[in-house]
């Protein structure tokens, strides 16, 4: 069947919605009975053209290989794509380049993945106290840091999405994270050379998306999760509820699903639903 | 006599002027927020995402995607607005907010300040410190005077790793209000009782004395919280 070609999906037919799919998606894609229901709502029975939903976290990090460099969207465990990364954490893999702002806030999705000793490096700008799987791995010398300013890390990882060889920058300047990176006086000031930060995988958290990869975030969830996604060869985000096409207003479609190969709409990790929570610091 | 954590942050407070956009740092800095004038419009900062940091909410009020930078749950303020860290670090670096207020374990003569890494710390972290001190044209820092051991963070040269160059504008400590100038440190308020001697004992850096220096205006309590200790 050629890409466009309206597929008029009768009562009858309705019922073997997987097999159709299936046969039509560029890849096929184990659908259990259980979730046909959920799937066909999620399509429109019309034309069948793209669907990036999955129907598991589990398929959603299949692809993940050793070695590969995996972003992690989220700021404290806002827009933390808790069950992406514990389907990660059931998958296991060697080696991984972890790039995060923070590494965890707890013994639980990020932080026990560091606990789990699949990451080789973590590239990220803040452990907090809370992280403390990561802390022992560092210590142990067991995983290796590369510290950036957060601003840079945003950055890197939008220079990397958007097709730029690196930026100059002020902050680090005179300071030792800027040791040994060229340096170039623009306007009287110096600046620091920053590389493109490009991923194989990003993992992110939305609030809602549809089957063309949309998403909508709501309070901080935004976070690093759009940026990310305009910076991985593979990106997947779980969501709070797939919407129908057309029900996430243009207006509020905060990362455009050309960005997004997958979504997952998953029930949030339990531990993300905690309001106490032993990382809460004071606020503000 | 002394200023408590409190009451150096309701001193910076007072030098917030209306209309300002400020980053409040981790420590007493995130302290000022309880003592800004509500008749002025100023809106708090949050690096993950918020312009109009609002306060904490009330118990069983918590918003699970509503944190702010010290990861803690707020609130929003009106007319406040949300984003991702591309905006959020724009307005940092690029010098759109008016004011950041932060820690520092150093604050050298020049300007130079530490404040993101302990000599000796096993783990270091570095978080917006190095964007805010690099974009934000109005750095103030607060910190006690002298460290727990009585030795001076108002130094020569900073020892700690350095955060930025030449940036600080303004320190407040528990003691007295110091501009950083083109020429040097410049004592423009000190507690009452004090004299710029005593505050040039506790500096570890050439100290001029304005020639209108007065009084720091703290009083003794606010809404029941001690500001003098």
């Amino acid at each position: 069947m050629r890409r466009g070609t309206p597929l008029i999906i009768s009562k009858r037919s309705a019922r073997n919605i997987h097999r159709i799919v299936a046969a039509i998606l560029p890849q096929r894609l184990p659908i259990e009975r259980g979730s046909i229901k959920q799937l066909a709502q999620t399509i429109s029975y019309e034309t069948v053209v793209i669907n990036k939903i999955l129907m598991s976290c589990s398929e959603a990090v299949e692809s993940v290989f050793d070695g590969a460099t995996v972003m992690f969207g989220g700021f404290g465990n806002a827009g933390m794509p808790g069950q992406l990364i514990d389907a990660l954490r059931t998958r296991g893999r060697r080696d991984l380049v972890i790039v995060s702002n923070g590494a965890g806030t707890g013994d639980f999705a990020l932080g026990a993945l560091f606990g789990d000793g699949f990451a080789r490096k973590w590239v990220g700008s803040f452990p907090s106290p809370a992280a403390k799987a990561f802390r022992e791995r560092y210590l142990k010398g067991e995983i290796e840091l590369e510290l950036v300013p957060q601003g840079t890390l945003v950055e890197r990882i939008r220079a990397g999405g958007a097709g730029l060889g690196g930026f100059f920058t002020p902050t680090g300047a005179g300071t030792e994270l800027a040791a040994g990176k060229e340096t170039r006086i623009i306007g009287g000031r110096e600046f620091v050379f920053e590389l493109p930060l490009s991923a194989d995988f990003a993992f992110l958290k939305a609030y809602r998306g549809d089957r063309l990869g949309n998403l909508s975030y709501r309070g901080t969830m935004r976070n690093f999760n759009m940026v990310m996604a305009t910076a991985a060869k593979f990106v997947v985000a779980e969501v709070d509820e797939v919407v129908p096409v057309g029900g996430l207003d243009p207006e509020e479609i905060h990362t455009p699903g050309i960005f997004v190969d997958h979504v997952v709409q998953v029930a949030r990790h339990p531990r993300l639903l905690e309001v106490e929570s032993p990382s809460r610091e004071k606020a503000p | 006599m002394t200023l408590t954590r409190d009451g150096i942050a309701y001193r910076v407070a007072l030098d917030l002027p209306e209309g300002s956009y400020v980053n409040l740092g981790v420590g007493i800095p995130v302290l000022v927020a309880n003592y800004l004038d509500p008749r002025k419009e100023i809106f708090l900062h949050s690096e993950n995402g918020i312009l109009g940091v609002g306060p904490k909410p009330s118990r069983g009020q918590e918003d699970l995607d509503l944190i702010s930078a010290g990861k803690g749950y707020c609130t929003l303020t009106a007319g406040a607005c949300l984003f991702d860290q591309t905006i959020s670090f724009t307005m940092m670096r690029g010098g759109h907010l008016t004011h950041a207020v932060l820690g520092a374990i150093e604050v050298a003569a020049n300007g130079d300040f530490a404040n993101w890494r302990i000599p000796g710390q096993s783990l270091p972290g570095v978080g917006g410190a190095m964007d805010l001190a690099v974009g934000v044209p109005n750095i103030f820092i607060a910190m006690n005077q002298v460290t727990n051991k009585g030795e001076p963070k108002i130094v020569n040269r900073c020892v700690a790793p350095l955060t930025a160059r030449g940036c600080v504008k303004r320190i407040f400590t528990d003691i007295a209000v110091i501009d950083i100038e083109r020429d040097g440190l410049v004592l423009r308020e000190l507690l009452p009782g004090l004299t710029p001697d005593d505050i040039r004992k506790t500096t570890d850096a050439p100290l001029k004395v304005a020639a209108d220096y007065r009084e720091i205006n703290v009083p003794p309590t606010f809404k029941g919280i001690q500001l003098h200790s």
